[in-house]
This record gives structure tokens, sequence and C-alpha cells, in this order.
């Protein structure tokens, strides 16, 4: 177990492209991390920067108290979960998840012990003699930690492990993980592009755009507390509602709506108003006009998709509310508003 | 079982129909199956007769007596000027040529398509091309100064002489980039990361991915080997050294005015020749098959 610190790291590419601009946190002991960005964002070449796949161009990488930017990768201590799996098709279970402590010398004896115990964590016991093209694709996944687990490491990364997954078996997965994890107590750093795993996976989210660091929290603080529109876009399914508005001193305008809305906070001039869509009432002595194009049903709750002052607007009600197409007012919650420059798109 | 009961009495009178395009595909495959084998049934007739009905009446298609004769006589008589190579000499050269050559060729070849696909080599695509390019320089191009590099190191009349300035093989290192190209990366990272070296990922991981690239480079690598002529006539002199293609021609070359070729031994020694090549197709065209058919992914 460790912490890992980057120290201004910065990755350029031979052709000269950037794909990581210089970055600087610090992941505690036994936290699960998730940096999480759309494709090509450089979340993916900062976690193979840390497994030590790829060169760091610029800062130091510690993990624990020792600088590893010259370290080989088998000598880091970590552990890797590929998105494909990368297991050796050629070898059965018991040897996929044992080549690890193989190739370090460990005695065969150990070796057997080992694996037989992640087996019985991850449910794999009955599978040891099989080869990979005999399991299911979460039993693969399943293997692919166990080849993890089972050197104990001092850190543990996942490059999109759940993306090959169907659905269901992703949300199944994602619990077991983040449970392993939690049992462990070992150090985790998770990539992925789905905001729904990050958000339930983390105890820390990195949201990282064009290889910057956007915004670093907590699940709960990037859900309510965007530190910009790309973050309250990116974030939540669906996304923030963010509409273009005037403040006046205390006053929030929406085109063609009056003053009638408390601002949060007292600024002047354009803004982008966001709020996400289940901070919404209907009213029907509420202050805006909503206009329902579509109706979703969603079970639990239901979506609502129209226009507000002519902006793509969504309203989530609960299963028990009362919606239908047309025209309907509502209200919008004060503390559930959040201002955005209009320019630059960062939080006020 | 439903078969069966569907085959009632009343349907057994009605008179199958003829699928006349059925019966022309057959006649036509039959044909073709036929004019294959009839080269090696002939050779097989043949050399069931004696020399001299062979050289008066040429090829037999009758068998004769003189089968088990021929045999004997081509793989343990000695012949040849120096009278020290059999039959059976000349077979284990040929597999020391065939396998030496199959073997070799492999291994030079993966070692380079590995060093050309996992390491960062400056030129390595070029390096790649050239070694490409000499496909189109066959080994009739290069043969004087091969032989003349190969005499100057006092190979000659050598197994080494023999199989080593043919085994760098570009054929096979395609084949073999082609393939470590479709491995994935992510299987090097995780081997990387488990703390395999180069060596280890490449005879732990690699060389058990390839078995069926293996296979198929072996078969076609060993027939090659075992069909040299030229090469072989070219580097070795000493009878002891011949290999069997080469012993088939020496015993149809009669030695002395008076004696009539012994056509029925050489043909007993070209049936003995194809045998091995016929063998090891046939034995590897299962992995071949398996290796297909078993997709690992």
């Amino acid at each position: 177990m460790a912490q890992v610190t980057l120290e201004g790291i910065r990755k350029v590419y031979p052709n000269g492209f950037q794909a990581v601009q210089t970055t600087s946190f610090t992941i505690q002991d036994g936290e699960f991390v998730v940096l999480v960005g759309p494709s090509g964002c450089g979340k993916s070449t900062l976690l193979r920067m840390i497994a030590g796949l790829e060169d760091i161009t610029e800062g130091v990488l510690k993990i624990g108290d020792r600088v590893v930017n010259d370290v080989d990768p088998a000598d880091r201590d970590i552990a890797m979960v590929f998105q494909n799996y990368a297991l050796y098709p050629h070898m059965t279970v018991r040897k996929n998840i044992g080549y690890g402590l193989k190739n370090r010398g460990a005695p065969t004896a150990e070796i057997d012990a080992k694996v037989e115990d992640a087996a019985k964590m991850l449910n794999l016991s009955e599978y040891l003699d099989r080869k990979p093209a005999q399991l299911s694709g979460g039993q693969r996944q399943r293997v692919a930690m166990g080849r993890a687990v089972v050197r104990d490491p001092a850190l543990f990364l996942f490059d999109e492990p759940l993306s090959n997954l169907d659905a269901k078996l992703r949300n199944q997965m994602r619990i077991e993980i983040k449970a392993l994890q939690r049992r462990l107590r070992t150090t985790a750093v998770y990539v992925t592009h789905d905001q729904v795993e990050a958000m339930t996976m983390a105890d820390r989210i990195i949201v990282l755009i064009q290889g910057r660091i956007e915004q670093i929290g907590t699940p709960s603080e990037i859900y309510h507390n965007p530190a910009s529109t790309f973050v309250a876009s990116f974030m939540g399914a669906p996304p923030m509602n963010l509409i273009e508005a005037e403040v006046d001193q205390q006053s929030v305008r929406i085109n063609g709506f009056g003053n009638q809305i408390q601002a949060p906070q007292s600024f002047d001039g354009p803004v982008t108003l966001g709020i996400r869509p289940e901070d919404v009432e209907m009213d029907e002595q509420g202050q805006v006009v909503f206009h329902v194009d579509i109706l979703e049903e969603l079970g639990a709750h239901r979506l609502l998709h129209g226009r507000l002052a002519n902006q793509p607007f969504s309203v989530m009600l609960g299963k028990d509310d009362a919606a239908q197409i047309g025209e309907t007012k509502i209200n919008l919650k004060p503390e559930a508003l959040r201002l955005f420059d209009r320019k630059t798109g960062l939080r006020l | 079982m439903a078969e069966t009961t569907l085959d009632t009495p009343a349907e057994t009178h009605r008179p199958r129909r003829i699928k006349w395009e059925a019966i022309g595909d057959h006649i036509i495959l039959i044909l073709g199956a036929l004019l294959m084998m009839l080269p090696p049934l002939l050779a097989l007739t043949t050399a069931s007769h004696d020399a001299v009905t062979i050289h008066r009446e040429g090829l037999q298609l009758t068998l004769g007596d003189d089968l088990g004769k021929n045999f004997r006589a081509a793989m343990f008589e000695r012949g040849g000027f120096t009278q020290t190579v059999d039959g059976m000499l000349m077979l284990m050269n040929s597999f020391i040529l065939g396998i030496g050559f199959a073997v070799g060729k492999i291994v030079i070849s993966m070692m380079a398509a590995y060093a050309i696909v996992y390491f960062r080599l400056r030129f390595a695509t070029l390096a790649f091309w050239v070694i490409f390019t000499t496909l189109l320089l066959p080994l009739e191009v290069r043969i004087l100064p091969s032989y003349e590099a190969i005499q100057k190191l006092g190979l000659t009349n050598t197994y080494t002489g023999l199989i080593v300035p043919l085994i760098a093989s570009a054929t096979g290192t395609f084949f073999f980039r082609q393939f470590f190209m479709s491995v994935p990366e992510e299987l090097a990272e995780a081997a990387r990361i488990d703390g395999a070296g180069p060596w280890k990922f490449f005879v732990d991981i690699l060389i058990p991915l390839s078995k069926t690239m293996i296979a198929a480079i072996f078969i076609i690598m060993f027939v090659f080997g075992w069909n040299q002529y030229l090469w072989p006539t070219l580097i070795t002199t000493d009878e002891s050294f011949f290999t069997l293609v080469r012993g088939i021609k020496q015993i149809v070359l009669s030695y002395t005015d008076s004696q009539i070729p012994e056509h029925g031994q050489a043909l007993a020694l070209a049936i003995v020749a194809m045998i091995p090549p016929v063998l090891v197709v046939v034995f590897f065209q299962n992995w071949f098959v398996k290796g297909l058919t078993e997709s690992d992914k």
C-alpha cells in the first residue's frame, strides 16, 4: 500500500503532441481514484505513465517514498488490469494468475497457495484448470483481477476494465471491484470514460479534458459543484441543464421571464445558468414556462425533454409526479442554481 | 430414427432422381484424383520390375516380382563411385537437411521478426524491407559468392555448409512479423508488469502462441529443404553427404558402359523420398486445423 504523488508530470510524444499537460496531485494510501474524461483527454496516458509503460517527459512520479520515473514496470510494485484483460490465451487460469509470482521466483508451494486464495476470493476455484477461451467475459475479467490481487501490490491500475462487458455484468463487476478494493485497502487508480462508473466507484474523481485536470473532488463535490460547464455536462445522466441568462445584482433573468429568480450569488452580467434536472419543481404558479417535447419513462423516474426560453432543457420527475407533453410551469430551486462564466465556462 | 420412419414402403417405389450435376462433378473429381495419383502409382508398379524389363519395355502398369528386391537394393546396397553410401544414409542426410532447414529457418526468422516488431530499433521498418526484398533474390542469383564464402570457410562437405547459408528466410520473417503484429500489445505490457523480461516473454508467451504458425512454416520449410538439389550438389562432393534427391539421379546414371541403369531401384528410392514430406504434411495438418478452429482470443 502506498501513496502516489505526481509532481509536475507532463507527457509530450515525439511528434510534438502534448498528451498530458503539467499536472500534480497526490493519491492517498488506500484511496480509490477515478480518472475520467472523454476519449483522447490523456487519462490513459497518465495511467500508463504511472504503470511505467509510457515514459514521463517531465516531472517526478513517486509511489510510496520512492521516485519511480526510471523504474521498470515490474519493479514498481503495481498490478494492472487491461480493457481486453490481456490474459495469456495458452495458459490455464491457474498459470495466468500465478505467472507474475513465478517470474519473481516464488516457491511453487507458495504460488499454489496464493493462487488458490485469490481464486477463492474471486469465485474462480472451479475454473482454475480452464483456458481463458473457455470462460465467459465476466470470468475473464475476474481472472484479470486475480492476476492483479495475487501479488498483493502497492497499487492497482485499472484501464477501462469494464468496457468489454454488457451493461448488467458491468454493474455487477463494478460492485465487486469496489468491494475487493475496500477489503484489501489497496490504493487504486481507475481509468474510465463512463461517468456512472466514476461516480459510483471513486473516493475521489479527477476529471480530465484535453490533457489537463479540470477538477478534482469527491463524487458529490463534482456532481453538485462542477468547476466548469464541461464538468457539469460530462458528469451526470442526464447532464446538468445549461442555459443562457443574465444576472442583475441579486436576480437571474432568463430571456423573457422577468426577474423573479433569486441568484445564488451576486453578480452582474451574462452567465450560463446551470441546474440539475432533478432540482426542478412542477408548479402551476411557477416562474418559468417549460415546453415538454418528449417524455421518457424510466420506471423509477420520468425524464421530460423540451425547451425553456427556446433552449434545450430536461427535467427529472419522480415516478408518481404527473407529467404531460406541452407547456407547463416550473420552479427552479434557487439553492441548486450554479453560475458559470459565459465565455470561459468556469464556475463563478 | 426419424429418418427411418419416413422411409415408408410407398416411398421406396418412387425411383430416386438422378442428379446429373453431381455425377458430372464427381467424374471431374475422380479424374483429377487419378491424374494426381497416377505418377506415384506408376512409380510403384514400375519399381517392382527388374532393370532389364524396364529398360526394354518402359514404364510398367502391373506389379512385378522384384519390388522387395529393388527396395532392398535401393536402401541397403552401397553404391556410387566410392561404394560408401546406401539408401539409409541418404535418407538420414535428407532428414538432417530437411529438419535442419526447417528448424534453423524458424528460429532465425522468429528472432528477426521479434526484434523488428517488439524492439524500438532504429530503421526497423527499413531493415524489414531489406530482408523482404531478398525474396526477389533466390539462391541461384547468389550461388557463386555463397559457394566461394563457404569454400573459404572450409565448410564444403559439412552439414553446417549445407544448412547454414540457406537458413535466413525472408518468407519466414515476413509471416512471423505479420503474426506478431496481430498479437495484442497489452499482452506484452501485461507480461512486462508480471516481471517477464524480453526473453521470458518470447519463450513463455510468444512461442506458445505461434504454435500454429510454426507448424505451417515447418511444413513449407521442411519440404523446401528436403527437395534441395542445386546447393547440395555444389557444396558436397563427398558421397556420404548425398541426399535422396541426389541419390536417385546417381542411380539412373549408369556408372559403366556395360550396365543398364537400375531404373527399378531409382523409382523405389523416389517413392522413399516422397513419403516423409507427405507424412510431415499429414501430421502437421492436424495441428493446423486445430489451431485455426480453436481460436485463442
